[in-house]
């Protein structure tokens, strides 16, 4: 069951490489884009793109790179004609040398679906809810095609269901879109996007809102609907690792702007541009131990409205100069052939071979004396026996009824230690969010036991009960939806200590502390949670948490709403701040990277069990369990070169429905270790629960719940 | 499904059955047949007005519960009584229901198709003419009571007819009375009656429907799945109405149930005011004349029409949302 | 690393873009066109019912014994009415009554749907069934014909009573989009963190989901304003509303409709009136919507 592919193999297939496609002409061409938003109501304009130039050729993946807000998406949209109206878009945008801009509607609409199409970033909310995804296939089909009658177009669209790789596509294309999970979605809106055999597809963060191993396999539905329509791609992302595999070309933008364009190893290995060293050093790396503080970049991105003379990187940039202030810099080669940067110290740069450590000042992060000692002499903070979380499965918003049970969380154990960080991963739905509610809710579980600092959950008076709250607290992933948007900073922060009764003068000498412990300017109590951008907020938010001096801190994502830059900020904090208030966390993410820097020991969740538990090293360099390798390995790595060398595993299919998981091992419909055993050992997979215990030789903290564990690599 | 429906007809059944008995208590207490009697001319003697009163259930010197009683007794088996002038309120349930069903399903009908219809293209030519002028429409007629409306039609029938010579337009009664002119005549007698008071009920209905299909389409259009419809080649029109206004649509039955109530008020208006004695009128003729059985039984009857309409509304709902469907 | 070395920059950038949500918020409602026309027109309106009566050279109930059903003149601004009082000061006194009774009932209509709407979608569960059935059972009782039998009875404890009875009839389709969006809030992780660290749930109703509803509440109320204006109306038609001495602009109405065609100053007057109040409350309430409400996209 399982698919591997290297990257290297598709390039040399697709013959793509920028020097050899020369000749031939661009599919797409886009030269000295400029995009811009009426502000209304006496605001300034909104520049989002400022100057943006690509062009592809058939056969070539080009990657575009940026955080929010940098205009990538932005330019994307004006390709394929689908801004608003009251955009203004100047420049030029040609499609086999036909100019796109200033068409009328439906003209444009002739060439949309047919030469170029685009697959959008959320495929939960891209398909039309009230008709079959067979419907939507197939539409694309006819409204280029006449023609086509309504039974070949079904046809049709069953084909391009199989091509995506929809099993059954002939049965499954008469359902609905909220039937599908987001990974089949996303596998329908290619089918829409590949219906016509266009010649380029733009493919906007296509992967950004799935899961690690579902966006293996949309990377590889991708790379096999290119083989088979020879488009060119345009691939939009934020994340450093998939264009690092994926793409032949990288453009990286920053504040509407091209700041660093140039094949793959030029930009990761031959970086000239601070702000793209500051990306790639501001990413946890999964194939590194951590505890090397990561590079964040200081402050936000400028304003789109009044953007300052200068180079707009400048007021972040550790090396900026007074020069960097006077003009915006061009983009200018620098280098190899097709490799140029904005940036005016690019040549310092090069002549010097700095890199991201020399560019960007790191520090270090102190010890706390406790982590030293060695774990079974710290107290416990934390103990789950056995917990479980069943609840209903309703169907019908009209007609509500039960339709099964949930087994959202299944028997999980596990302890935290004074100090210690324990990483909870797995996909979304593996029952982690789950966990941490029971956690949190202090009330008695259905099944098994949570013991808070020494005190069981819903056991304890309601007197002891706010004291537990004390001791525990949260800090949520959403920075927009964690703080209510009608307080001020200062009641928000100040909420914990009033409903634990400080004292007026208490709380306010507290807030202030809390304000700087967490890096923001104590003056800002004052403002709105909408006037702070997304780390900041999250540093609101860590303040609200820290405010009755817990001794656990539960994190759940904390960081996965942030841009990388941003994400590394937060990350430094916290680790700081554990190591300087003797802190213990609970780590809950699906970024297995950001859990190898940050955490101790890691449990990794699947179906609402524990499949594998112990310390990051081991887990990371020596996974036992088959998920836990699929996890690892799923996970591109912003390394080019050794993202070409390595083999993904991918697992097929999605998530079982968890009210109704496998029997024996839940995870065996997935599993690649499964598929290529005999019959004989496969009766015991299908028929006993492996247990979750140590299985490997010399590891003390690992156990997998796995009857064929093995320690084959995977990094 | 089958099992659902059921609990949901049960639980509609016992809200009807308490709605009514509320009314029934409510008109009971408050309202005041002996007064009524006593006020005929010539005035009745003591003993005639005792015998009156008993024989209708209406008596005040009976204990509630026992008029109650006697009153469930009747409701239970299908009878719902006398009206005060001793005619069956059954037969006058059957002879006004249809009157006010007439009137309520076409003004609903052409009131909530035009106003969608009008809320939906307006919204996709947002800030254009069309929507400019329907928007000030909708405002105007939302701002006007339906009693002035009603009211303002009958000067303007009256206006017209006098310019005309003709008697356009008819606005009292359901029909021209003692008519004899064959089908085609009579059909074309209760068209020229049904106009103005079907006008004045979907003309508030239109406004208000107008304006929430216009706020629904728009919160719809800039949603990922028109602009998914777009890129796969569709026009920006076709994309508006085959994927945004079927999406939009599905709110806008839910709110057809929130305004069901307030259409069967204006339906009362309407009636009083063009004569048509239908279930709306009767509401305040019976209250005027202390009439507590054909209380009870109009709000017996409208609870009826809501529940009808909620029922339908899920319906409908479920019909066009596949989100809802069980299978 | 020291902490203080990587405090970010929050100075002034983001505070020239919002100088606080209050004025930010008033910016906004007065850039509304609609906002401040209707607010002008209300502004208006209240100064002319309560000032105009002073103005007038008639008393409420004085009557022109030389001029019965007199069209309007330098004497009667309005005209007379059929037992020769003054219509333009009745109509204003009526303005008062009107506007006072519009914006009581909507003020209780709100209150009692914010209560029941918050505690159903914050508790559910049984709450949930026990509130939405009653709430089920008013939305299936005729408002009308309950107000129509009621308020004949209680009329001698004054307008004040037919407050509370509009209020009592006009709460439900509010009460449930407010349980609808308290569900919604109630997942918000704020409101979440809250209950982590220990508020309690009334206070976590008051302080954190009925807030955050601000919006909707407020633009419901204003419609409430309007729809109490004609429900009134509506049942002083009737003669079920207001009952003499106090006037209403409805119970004005409701006499000048049966001479409208002979008379038409005792029935336009007062009805174009009405018209203009409730047009310009409408105004206000779609235009918060559209200040009030960041997902609403009727604004560019």
């Amino acid at each position: 069951m399982t698919a591997t592919s290297g990257t290297a193999a598709e390039q040399e297939q697709t013959g793509a490489a920028p020097e050899g496609g020369e000749a031939r002409p661009p599919v797409l061409e886009v030269r000295d884009l400029e995009v811009s938003f009426p502000g209304g109501r006496g605001n300034a304009d909104v520049t989002a793109v400022r100057g943006v130039s690509y062009e592809v050729r058939r056969g070539e993946i080009l990657g575009i790179v940026g955080e929010s807000g940098s205009g990538k998406s932005v330019s994307s949209l004006a390709a394929i004609g689908l801004l608003p109206d009251y955009a203004r878009v100047r420049g030029s945008i040609r499609l086999h040398g036909e100019e796109l801009l200033g068409l009328d509607d439906r003209t444009m609409a002739g060439k949309r679906g047919r030469a170029i199409s685009m697959v959008f970033q959320d495929p939960l909310s891209g398909l039309t809810p009230v008709y079959t995804v067979g419907d939507q296939v197939a539409e694309a089909v006819r409204v280029h095609n006449p023609k086509t009658s309504r039974a070949e177009a079904q046809k049709r669209a069953a084909e391009l269901l199989t091509l995506v790789g929809i099993p059954d596509a002939e049965r499954r294309r008469r359902a609905f879109p909220h039937e599908f999970s987001g990974g089949m979605r996303q596998r329908v809106m290619i089918a829409i996007a590949i219906a016509n055999d266009p010649d380029v597809i733009i493919c906007d963060e296509p992967t950004t809102a799935l899961d690690v191993t579902i966006q293996a396999q949309i990377l590889e539905v991708l790379k096999a609907a290119q083989r088979e329509t020879g488009a060119a791609i345009v691939m939009i992302t934020h994340d450093l690792g998939v264009v690092a595999g994926l793409v032949d070309r990288v453009q990286v933008m920053y504040a509407g702007r091209l700041v660093e364009t140039g094949s793959v190893d030029d930009v990761y290995y031959r970086t000239r541009m601070p702000y793209t060293m500051g990306l790639l050093g501001s990413v946890p790396r999964l194939d590194r131990d951590g505890k090397t503080p990561l590079i964040p970049i200081k402050g936000n991105p400028p304003s789109l409205t009044d953007m300052p003379p200068g180079c707009p990187f400048a007021p972040r940039c550790p090396i900026a100069t007074s020069e960097c202030d006077a003009g915006e810099p061009p983009l200018e080669q620098v280098g190899g052939a097709g490799h140029s940067a904005a940036c005016i110290r690019a040549s310092e740069i090069e002549a010097n071979a700095w890199t991201a450590r020399d560019v960007y000042p790191v520090g270090e992060i102190a010890e706390n004396p406790v982590a030293q000692l060695p774990r079974e002499d710290r107290g416990t903070v934390l103990r789950v026996e056995d917990l479980a979380k069943h609840h209903p499965l309703m169907r019908g918003a009209l007609f509500k009824r039960r339709v099964g049970t949930v087994y959202a969380v299944d028997g999980i154990s596990f302890d935290i230690r004074e100090g210690e960080t324990l990483g909870l991963v797995g996909e979304s739905g593996c029952g982690k969010s789950s966990t941490l509610m029971e956690i949190l809710s202090l009330d008695a579980p259905q099944q098994g036991g949570v013991e808070v600092l020494g005190k069981h959950s819903g056991k304890v008076s309601t007197r002891e009960r706010m004291d537990v709250r004390r001791d525990v607290q949260v800090v949520f992933q959403d920075p927009m939806s964690s703080l209510d948007p009608r307080m001020r900073v200062f009641e928000i922060i100040a909420e914990p200590l009033r409903t634990h009764g400080y004292s007026k003068e208490r709380i306010r000498s507290r807030v202030l502390e809390l304000m700087e412990l967490v890096g923001l300017d104590t003056a800002a109590v004052t403002r709105a949670p909408a006037e702070f951008s997304g780390g900041q907020r999250q540093r609101i938010g860590i303040a609200r948490a820290l405010a009755l001096e817990p001794k656990l801190l539960v994190l759940d994502e904390p960081v996965s709403a942030l841009d990388v830059s941003i994400q590394a900020g937060v990350v430094n904090l916290l680790e700081e701040l554990k190591a300087r208030l003797g802190l213990s966390y609970l780590f809950v993410a699906h970024d297995l990277s950001v859990v190898r820097h940050i955490a101790d020991r890691v449990a990794v969740m699947y179906l609402g069990k524990i499949v594998e538990i112990g310390d990051v090293q081991s887990i990371y360099r020596r996974p036992t369990h088959p998920y836990t390798k699929a996890l690892l390995s799923a996970i591109p790595l912003p390394d080019p070169e050794k993202e070409r060398r390595r083999e993904h595993v991918v697992l097929q299919g999605d998530l079982p429905n968890p009210a109704d998981p496998p029997s024996g091992c839940r995870f065996r419909t997935r599993c690649q270790k499964f598929a290529v055993l005999g019959e004989d050992e496969r009766s015991a997979c299908r028929e006993r629960e492996p247990e979750l215990r140590n299985r490997v030789e010399g590891a003390a903290d690992q156990a997998a719940a796995c009857h064929y564990a093995d320690t084959e690599a995977v990094l | 499904m089958a099992k659902f429906l059921i609990r949901r007809l049960l639980s509609y059944l016992v809200l009807i059955f308490l709605a009514s008995s509320i009314a029934y208590l409510i008109a009971a207490t408050t309202l005041d047949p002996r007064g009524y009697f006593e006020q005929r001319q010539p005035p009745p003697s003591d003993q005639a007005i005792e015998k009156e009163l008993d024989k209708l259930n209406l008596n005040d010197e009976t204990p509630l519960a026992e008029r109650y009683a006697t009153w469930i007794g009747g409701v239970v088996t299908g009878d719902f009584g006398s009206t005060i002038k001793d005619q069956s309120v059954n037969e006058s349930i059957a002879r006004k229901a249809g009157v006010s069903l007439r009137l309520i399903v076409a003004g609903t009908l052409i009131g909530a198709t035009l106003g969608v219809a009008m809320g939906a293209y307006s919204a996709v030519r947002q800030y254009g003419k069309f929507d400019k002028a329907t928007t000030v429409a909708a405002f105007f007629l939302l701002a006007v009571p339906a009693v002035v409306v009603a009211v303002t039609l009958q000067v303007t029938a009256v206006w017209i007819n006098d310019v005309s010579g003709m008697r356009l337009l008819e606005y009292g009664g359901e029909y021209s009375a003692n008519l004899q002119a064959g089908f085609w005549g009579t059909l074309a007698d209760r068209v020229q009656h049904a106009i103005l008071p079907t006008l004045a009920l979907s003309l508030s209905l239109f406004a208000a429907f107008s304006r929430y299909q216009r706020n629904m389409m728009l919160d719809v259009l800039g949603s990922d799945f028109v602009r998914t419809a777009m890129a796969k080649g569709l026009t920006r029109r076709a994309a508006m109405i085959k994927h945004a206004l079927r999406t939009a649509l599905i709110p806008t039955i839910t709110y057809f149930t929130f305004t069901f109530g307030i259409l069967i008020a204006n339906a009362t208006f309407t009636e009083k005011i063009f004569g048509w004695h239908g279930m709306g009128a009767w509401v305040v003729d019976s209250i005027a004349t202390q009439d507590v059985n054909a209380v009870a039984a109009v709000t017996f009857f409208m609870a009826v029409c809501v529940m009808v309409a909620s029922f339908l509304s899920d319906v409908l709902y479920a019909w066009l949302d596949p989100r809802v469907r069980v299978s | 690393m020291s902490l203080s070395a990587e405090r970010e920059a929050i100075t002034t950038e983001a505070a020239a873009e919002i100088s606080g949500r209050w004025s930010s918020l008033a910016k906004e409602l007065l850039a509304t066109r609609r906002v401040v026309i209707g607010l002008a027109i209300i502004l208006g309106l209240i100064a002319a019912a309560w000032i105009g009566p002073m103005l007038s050279p008639w008393g409420f109930g004085e009557r022109d014994f030389t001029a019965f059903r007199s069209p309007p003149s330098a004497d009667h601004w309005f005209g007379t009415g059929n037992t020769g009082r003054d219509i333009f000061h009745m109509t204003m006194v009526g303005l008062q009554k009107s506007i006072l009774i519009g914006l009581c009932a909507a003020l209780f209509t709100t209150v009692i749907a914010a209560l029941v709407g918050a505690f159903a979608g914050y508790y559910l569960g049984i709450t949930d069934r026990a509130l939405m059935w009653v709430t089920d059972l008013f939305l299936v009782l005729p408002q009308f014909l309950i107000l129509a039998i009621l308020y004949p009875v209680l009329r001698d404890s004054g307008w004040l009573i037919f407050v509370l009875l509009l209020g009592c009839l006009m709460w439900m389709v509010t009460a449930k989009m407010v349980r609808g969006m308290t569900i919604s809030l109630k997942e918000r992780e704020y409101v979440l963190a809250a209950r982590y660290m220990g508020v309690s749930h009334g206070r976590i109703i008051l302080r954190h989901i009925l807030p955050n509803m601000s919006s909707l509440l407020i633009v419901d109320a204003t419609i409430n304003v309007s729809s109490a204006i004609i429900l009134e109306t509506a049942l002083s038609y009737f003669g079920f509303g207001i009952q003499p001495p106090d006037v209403t602009l409805g119970s004005l109405i409701a006499e000048g409709s049966r001479q409208a065609l002979a008379f038409p100053w005792t029935f336009w007057f007062c009805t174009g009136l009405l018209i203009v109040l409730v047009l310009a409350v409408n105004l206000i309430g779609d235009g918060l919507r559209d200040a009030l409400d960041p997902h609403s996209k009727s604004r560019t």
